[in-house]
């Protein structure tokens, strides 16, 4: 993908992200008033299509976001270039997705 | 004027592309003294073998940019009273730019960016064809305008962060003319411009951070520009034209 591409996706990734990041805020806030345990969360978010999709697209978002972010990095600060640059990059992305994945697949399963 | 002492300790780099350094020299201040003046005074009076650059002396020609005190700044307009510090100066070649010799950069990199990001202009009209009107105020024509006073003089690209970690972007100075062409009405060569500008050396490696726009001596804004072209070339990739 070219540089131009990676760069817009990162601002598509980014639009994406925060009314997602307010979105998650928000309820938190809202909902932590009574105050809330782990297993009441647990039974709201549990078998939720709608929480698994907004944390689904939120991992998926920021796992896009944060492994170009961090080839731009590798890129200017470590002059990291070419085969090994691409390498790291979608190492990162697919640590990052898995780790979140993970995450969303323990509070909706 | 009030002189707080009456030598200035400058310490100008010489050497060429084999290296360097600092040699110090005992300049006397005069009142409204600029930098050029300084480095002027110094191969007149001290050593002739001092290389440098300058033509107009009236901030028009844009060839006398040096670093001083680690600011990249134009010198003929650069008074001494605005910049010295402790009454030291400190005159280095130019940043982001490989040194020919002292004082002098090799500007050829610079100038072959702006060909790159399709800095010329393309005409589709002859000598024989009437004058295009153009209205003053038309938002594009007041856009190009608020680019166009450029003189070249690679300060911009010299403050630019991202040229010294990636030496292929093009830089604010060649996106700023690319900008100030993409509003051009009368230019027919807008869809090469736009390839240029998304290529891998492009707009995007911009950070917007503003060095460029902080230091420009024209008070041009290149962060602006780029910002534009960002748009541009946003809008065109989504309409599948790049
Ligand atoms: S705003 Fe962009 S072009 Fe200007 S100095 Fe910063 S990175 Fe360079
Ligand atoms: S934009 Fe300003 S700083 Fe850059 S080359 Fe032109 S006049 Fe110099
Ligand atoms: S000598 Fe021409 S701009 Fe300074």
């Amino acid at each position: 993908m070219s540089g131009f591409r990676l760069y817009l996706l990162q601002r598509i990734t980014a639009m994406i992200m925060a009314p997602l990041v307010i979105l998650h805020l928000g309820v938190m806030i809202f909902a932590i008033q009574g105050g809330l345990d782990s297993a009441e969360i647990l039974s709201r978010t549990q078998g939720s299509f709608f929480w698994g999709t907004s944390y689904g697209l939120f991992v998926l978002a920021v796992s896009i976001h944060a492994a170009i972010g961090i080839r731009v990095v590798l890129f200017e600060w470590a002059s990291f270039r070419g085969v090994l640059l691409n390498i790291i990059s979608w190492l990162v992305f697919v640590v990052l997705i898995t780790m979140g994945a993970r995450a969303v697949y323990a509070v909706v399963a | 004027m009030q002189e707080s002492t009456d030598i200035l300790e400058v310490g100008v780099w010489r050497g060429d592309v084999t290296g360097g350094q600092l040699v110090s020299y005992q300049v006397p201040r005069q009142s409204s003294q600029t930098i050029l003046d300084v480095v002027t005074w110094i191969q007149r009076e001290l050593d002739p073998g001092l290389s440098y650059r300058f033509s107009c002396r009236v901030g028009m020609c844009g060839s006398c940019a040096m670093m001083v005190n680690g600011i990249p700044r134009w010198t003929c307009r650069t008074h001494v009273q605005k910049v010295v510090q402790d009454n030291r100066l400190t005159i280095e070649p130019m940043r982001n730019m490989p040194v020919i010799k002292d004082l002098v950069s090799n500007m050829d990199e610079f100038f072959a960016k702006w060909k790159l990001a399709e800095g010329q202009f393309h005409g589709r009209k002859t000598r024989y064809d009437p004058i295009e009107p153009l209205l003053p105020d038309s938002p594009r024509r007041l856009a190009a305008s608020a680019a166009i006073e450029c003189i070249n003089c690679g300060i911009c690209y010299a403050s630019c962060d991202v040229v010294s970690w990636n030496p292929a972007y093009l830089g604010p100075a060649a996106l700023n003319r690319a900008w100030s062409l993409v509003n051009d009405e009368r230019d027919i060569g807008q869809q090469s411009r736009l390839n240029a500008i998304a290529a891998d050396a492009g707009c995007h490696n911009c950070h917007s951070h503003a060095n460029c726009a902080t230091y420009c001596p024209n008070e041009l804004n290149p962060t602006a520009s780029i910002a534009g072209l960002k748009r541009l070339a946003a809008r065109a990739a989504f309409a599948g034209k790049i």
